[in-house]
């Protein structure tokens, strides 16, 4: 989503039609090439919401809360590469949208939310409906614009997109009072070549590049630690990230919003690491000599302690925020720019430099490697009485792989199933809620995938709690005829909070039981969906077929083991190598000091 | 060089936009980050391009700092930041107006005092005086804890303001 170009801005109109606040925002986000917008109309908001009625080439999806208006624009920006857009009231249309804008925030996904506000002569009168939208979305947006001159619309709209998708991405909030709506003014683009301040690097800095491949052409345990970065950095940035590893022979891990960069069937890829990543991922993270880092930001579900956090190696970091840079983790070579850009040089110089004729042998640390993997570290104890979650999402995978399916999910227990067994082989199939872990995210995120894509299998994998928390959203699915498919691990348990509760407090299940749930079968039903529910072993590949072989939107109740826990995971105040895999006895110290640091 | 671990202080020059709000985001990073702010002073210094600058003295290990200055260079409205205690030598003042109440000998005392720290009297009446320091914030420090023998009653400062030496400019 980087570019180098600094143009931000066409060259300024020699006449300037006069148009009001509301045609220049429909104007100039035409002109951006938005194609969607997601939003819930209001008060503050009429006079833009007149002229969408007014036009045919923009289409809004009304959702059914603000929140999932930004994760489904949060969606649509993570499959498709654009930014998402939204647009909501002033008030409780913009605080309800603060979950999705930090949700974007932390991940990092380019959305351009504009928010309607009281007029100007109103604000800061506790005006109905006035909320101070940019003090409350200050800390939680990239960046954020209260405009108070009609004629500065066009000009902080071309910005906000260039801001939301330049350097590391991120929402941005447009405020915009109802009578800057309504005035008129001459529709004129400043013209204005680069941006006065921010203009990120895309290129690495030659000789940290150099430095790099030094390092990596001189290591005996390499290991290439890849996160979200490389999926913003756009399509080809996994490619070269595949070219990269390819060359060098060495072994890829991924973070959780990495994954699907490397693809995840590649022999070189030892799946997700982090608190609920594999062993042999945290293992090599562990032990190597020289670590690259892409697109990642070493934070603290991956490294879990910092200080027994991969203690031999040699770290080298590629980001395009500089702040990700030694932020947590210190590194010995910190490259600020583009994954693509830096990746792509590093290709060549490899290949130049032909440092392949200067690498020491890797087959030991492929031999080691093949040691961890023996571990097994997924394995799970199969039944014929209950289906075990690990078994639906492997057999979700089995039935979907040859579809290619968007899948989404939501925040527990099955989010890190999805993440352990899917398998990703591509970019942009995966959203996932990583760094806010936002229950509610998945339905309205999968509904953003299905927007953008009509034909594609957009599949929400969720718990029976968290599908609660947006669950209003599959009356936009039914309104849109959109075919999206929900899939429920019903454990009928906070699975993750439970999983804690029994690892960390002795098995005091406080509050984390699934009580009083909705017959999902019915309520599928209420909103118009097909319900599908599955509980016997034997019946799983056919609910799963029924599913994805019907033509409209589907929620499977698939009722699974009610205690089954979620392993390989990194207990509390553990290193790397302290894993706890399946059928471990739990000696769990309840230290408050381990307590604290999860 | 810091050490790695040690935390040191510094004074950081940051030019912005003068635009709404963006006091508060820079305030606001410093609060939500958990740093540190000493003092932290802000005007406009250019009225034509619409630029302030902003003058923050903060505490920090080096990898705080380090990410203190990231962490500001990638607000949009910033145009640059400095660490001036790692750039090199510069200056930095501030201004103080200490007010002092005192008869007979303390009030002679505190006039003398004033006299050696050049400091103005810029307000007299036959029991006080308001003074008006500039320096380093260890000068002002310094003064105001004299004073306080003598009757200090309350003090007002600025902050910092710093520039670093020699003919270039940020
Ligand atoms: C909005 C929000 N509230 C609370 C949490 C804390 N939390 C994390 S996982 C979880 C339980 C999720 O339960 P469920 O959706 O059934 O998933 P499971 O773990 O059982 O697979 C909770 C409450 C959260 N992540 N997000
Ligand atoms: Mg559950």
């Amino acid at each position: 989503m980087t570019t180098t170009d600094t143009q931000i801005l066409p060259a300024a109109a020699e006449t300037a039609e006069m148009l009001s606040g509301a045609q220049m925002i429909m104007r100039a986000l035409g002109e951006l090439g938005v194609e969607v917008i997601f939003g819930y109309p209001g008060g503050a908001v009429l006079p833009i919401y007149d002229e969408i009625f007014k036009q045919n080439s923009i289409r809004h999806i009304l959702v059914r809360h603000e929140q999932a208006a930004v994760h489904a624009a949060e969606g649509y920006a993570r499959s498709t590469g654009k930014p998402g857009v939204v647009l909501v009231t002033s008030g409780p249309g913009a605080t309800n949208a603060v979950t999705g804008l930090t949700d974007a925030l932390l991940d990092s996904i380019p959305v351009v939310c504009l928010t309607g506000q009281v007029a100007r002569h109103l604000i800061g009168n506790d005006a109905f409906q006035e909320a101070d939208t940019v003090g409350i979305t200050r800390p939680c947006t990239k960046h954020n614009y209260l405009v108070k001159d009609p004629a500065l619309i066009p000009d902080i709209i071309y910005e906000a997109f260039y801001v939301a998708t330049n350097g590391r991405p991120g929402p941005v909030v447009i405020d915009l009072p109802k009578d800057v709506q309504i005035e008129k003014a001459p529709y004129k683009l400043s013209g204005q070549k680069a941006h006065r301040t921010y203009r990120p690097q895309v290129e690495g800095d030659e000789e940290k590049i150099l430095d790099a491949i030094r390092l990596l052409a001189k290591a005996e345990r390499p290991i290439i630690y890849s996160g979200g970065g490389v999926i913003n950095a756009g399509p080809e940035a996994s490619e070269l990230l595949v070219a990269f590893a390819r060359e060098t022979g060495i072994p890829v891990t991924s973070t959780l919003m990495g994954l699907g960069a490397f693809p995840a069937s590649d022999k070189q890829f030892l799946g997700m690491l982090g608190m609920h990543g594999t062993w042999e991922a945290n293992h090599a993270m562990h032990d190597c000599d020289v670590m690259l880092a892409v697109g990642a930001r070493f934070d603290d579900r991956v490294t879990g302690r910092t200080d027994a956090f991969s203690p031999g190696s040699k770290k080298i970091q590629i980001d395009i925020d500089l702040s990700s840079i030694n932020k947590n983790i210190p590194v010995d070579v910190g490259i600020v720019g583009d994954a693509a850009s830096v990746l792509k040089r590093m290709v060549t110089l490899w290949r130049d430099l032909k440092a392949k004729d200067h690498q020491p042998s890797l087959d030991a640390w492929w031999k080691q490697i093949a040691h961890w993997r023996a571990k097994k570290c997924l394995s799970y104890t199969d039944s014929t009485d209950v289906i075990m979650p690990q078994k639906a999402i492997e057999r979700l995978q089995a039935l979907t792989a040859d579809r290619n399916p968007v899948i989404s999910t939501e925040v527990g227990q099955h989010q890190m199933w999805a993440a352990q067994f899917l398998g990703f082989d591509r970019p942009n199939c995966w959203l996932t809620s990583g760094g806010l872990g936002t229950m509610g995210y998945g339905l309205p995120a999968a509904i953003g995938a299905q927007v953008a894509f009509p034909d594609r299998l957009c599949i929400d994998v969720a718990g029976e709690a968290s599908i609660q928390m947006n669950i209003q959203e599959m009356s936009t699915a039914n309104q849109y005829k959109l075919p999206v498919k929900v899939f429920i691990l019903n454990n009928e348990f906070m699975g993750m909070v439970r999983q804690w509760q029994d690892l960390t407090y002795d098995g005091r299940r406080s509050e984390s039981y699934s009580d009083a749930l909705p017959d999902f079968v019915k309520l599928a039903e209420a909103y118009g969906w097909k319900g599908i529910r599955v509980s016997d072993p034997k019946d799983l590949d056919a609910a799963i077929l029924e599913m994805i072989n019907h033509d409209g939107p589907v929620m499977v109740d698939c009722l699974v083991s009610k205690i089954e826990n979620c392993f390989p995971m990194v207990p509390a105040g553990a290193a790397h190598n302290e894993m706890l895999l399946s059928g471990d006895v739990v000696v769990q110290p309840s230290s408050d000091e381990a307590r604290a640091v999860v | 060089m810091q050490e790695q671990g040690t935390i040191a202080r510094h004074t950081i020059s940051v030019i912005v936009d003068n635009e709404a709000g963006v006091l508060a985001r820079v305030i606001g990073l410093f609060s939500g980050r958990g740093y540190n702010i000493e003092s932290l002073t802000v005007a406009s210094v250019d009225a034509e391009a619409k630029r302030s600058r902003i003058t923050v003295v903060t505490t920090g290990t080096r990898m705080v700092i380090e990410q203190i200055k990231a962490q500001l260079d990638r607000l949009v409205p910033v145009h640059k930041v400095a660490d001036l205690t790692v750039d090199g030598k510069f200056v930095s003042r501030e201004l103080a107006l200490v007010k002092v109440r005192g008869e007979g000998e303390k009030r002679v005392e505190a006039l003398r005092l004033a006299d050696a720290f050049r400091a103005n009297t810029v307000d007299s009446t036959r029991t006080s005086f308001v003074f008006e320091l500039t320096g380093s914030a260890d000068k002002i420090d310094a003064f105001v804890e004299l004073m306080s023998e003598l009757g200090l009653v309350e003090v007002a400062r600025t902050g910092a303001a710093a520039l670093s030496r020699g003919a270039d400019g940020l």
